[in-house]
């Protein structure tokens, strides 16, 4: 944490001292975190990274806020698993899968709220919220109650129940309010102005963006220090996708991993794209949309990181790539079917990507590549509730063998 | 009734472009619009302003903005997350 050296804007680059706010008084461009990369440098090592939890603490050192166990749910240092099935499916030779899925809330939102929760305990903040429909609300919840904070989760009204189950299970208070999306972003926005909370993707959102870097970290740690030849990973606001390639070249320039050559791809599905769509247009002017895809979790129309996201895949010769709203269910199967992973429609984006992605010469068969699997299947199971068919027997051998087809 | 302050996004497409709708919506609603950031380029175009007014009457000339088929939102990106 001595590490972390101010809140610089990512558009005029005005730095600020450290605090809970997220928007540059000039601009209003986004702010980030800014590092002394030197003195991270000076005493971060592999050896002192193994020595460290098995959680994101690990990477204590690169992280802007303390490591609290008292709002420590053990978030991250999920599961690398190395490819078969699928690599063989899709004709590559190096195929890795970060499961992110297995995290304690089962999502990747675990990684950023375990900063942002540690980081509002550090300012004193007694209150987590967040406007949510599904996994950043689990997440918070659950970071909460941990911690003993009081939390606030905020829905569309007309959001089902069922849906939220996972964030009411910890006993937030749960605000389901009347309006459109952009009443609800609206009314978040008030609030974090008036009221001592920490919001975490508001103003919090610096520290709680860079619990992403993990995902680059871990990877990188989990290769056998190196990073991959290519990232595919789903992008809803942008951040986690930009922070990932972040984290790789954090490891680069302090020499805990050799140069990174990473090529970044983001997939996105076509009923919520505006980055993949502006990278195909050619442009960096995010057209935002109205998302309508049946991978919820990448349901984020106008992504405050979608610029900085477009960045990233110029600057690291990436792509981007769209995945059919159909492609969605069939890559939650094929992963599941091949690899015993079952995953929500993020997951579904993400596989449908890379396999266009090998399609399309983008990924050569023995370029090392890894896919991120952020979320659960179970939280989605409406997406693939068509696989359950089961055969219907009566209850003797004869009747088993004709029906399914089999003979002892 | 108190002012307040909101930090908007407004993204225009094609034709909207040359319309002088930030103008306008100060000109005939009473708010008061400070324009921070933009970014026009062929075909789309968005500006990052400060409205400042009654929340009614911002309300009000947001939706005028809308009903010219302008794209509004909140400038820092959606708060609502997944």
């Amino acid at each position: 944490m001595v590490n972390v050296a101010a809140l610089r804007c990512k558009e005029c680059s005005r730095e600020y001292p450290i605090g809970a706010f997220n928007v540059c008084d000039f601009c209003f461009g986004p702010l980030e975190v800014v590092y002394d990369m030197d003195a991270i440098a000076d005493i971060a090592s592999r050896e002192r990274i193994m020595s460290g939890p098995n959680s994101l603490w690990r990477y204590a050192d690169f992280l802007p806020a303390e490591y609290n166990p008292l709002v420590d749910i053990n978030a991250g240092f999920t599961p690398l698993i190395r490819s078969r099935a699928l690599a063989e499916r899709l004709g590559l030779e190096e195929l890795w899968i970060k499961n992110d899925s297995v995290n304690p809330s089962y999502s990747f939102k675990d990684r950023v709220v375990a900063v942002a929760a540690a980081k509002a305990l550090e300012f004193g903040f007694e209150t987590l919220a967040c406007a949510s429909t599904g996994n950043l609300a689990c997440a918070v919840a659950a970071h909460a109650a941990r911690a003993g904070m009081k939390a606030y989760v905020f829905i569309p009204s007309d959001l089902e129940a069922g849906k939220v189950l996972g964030a009411a299970i910890y006993n937030p208070t749960m605000v389901a309010v009347n309006g459109s999306y952009d009443d609800v972003n609206r009314l978040c926005s008030e609030l974090a102005d008036q009221y001592q909370w920490a919001f975490v993707n508001i103003n919090v959102r610096p520290f709680y963006a860079d619990g992403s870097k993990t995902l680059g970290y871990e990877v990188a740690e989990q290769l056998g220090w190196r990073a991959p030849a290519h990232v595919v990973a789903p992008s809803a606001s942008g951040a986690m996708f930009t922070k990932i390639y972040q984290g790789l070249k954090e490891f680069e320039y302090t020499g805990i991993i050799d140069k990174v050559e990473t090529r970044m791809h983001c997939a996105q599905a076509r009923g919520c794209s505006p980055i993949a769509t502006a990278y195909e247009e050619g442009r960096f002017v995010i057209r935002p949309v109205k998302p309508a895809t049946i991978a919820k979790s990448l349901g984020i129309g106008n992504p405050a990181d979608g610029y900085y996201a477009l960045k990233t895949i110029e600057a690291s010769d990436g792509s981007a790539v769209i995945a059919e709203e159909h492609e969605v269910a069939e890559g939650i199967k094929l992963l599941a079917q091949t690899e015993g992973i079952f995953t929500e429609g993020a997951g579904g984006v993400a596989i449908a990507g890379l396999k266009r992605l090998v399609e399309r010469g983008e990924i050569q068969p023995d370029e090392p590549t890894v896919v991120y699997i952020t979320g659960n299947g179970l939280k989605t199971t409406e997406i693939v509730s068509d696989v359950v068919n089961p055969i219907l027997i009566e209850s003797t051998v004869s009747a088993f063998e004709q029906s399914v087809g089999v003979k002892a | 009734m108190a002012t307040t302050m909101q930090r908007v996004r407004f993204t225009f497409l094609d034709h909207m472009i040359k319309q002088p709708v930030i103008y306008r919506m100060g000109h005939d609603f009473d708010v008061v619009t400070n324009i921070r950031r933009a970014d026009v380029q062929e075909g789309v175009g968005w500006v990052i302003l400060e409205v400042e007014g009654e929340l009614e009457e911002i309300e009000r000339g947001l939706d005028w903005v809308r009903s010219l088929g302008v794209r509004v939102d909140p400038a820092l990106g959606d708060l609502i997350e997944p």
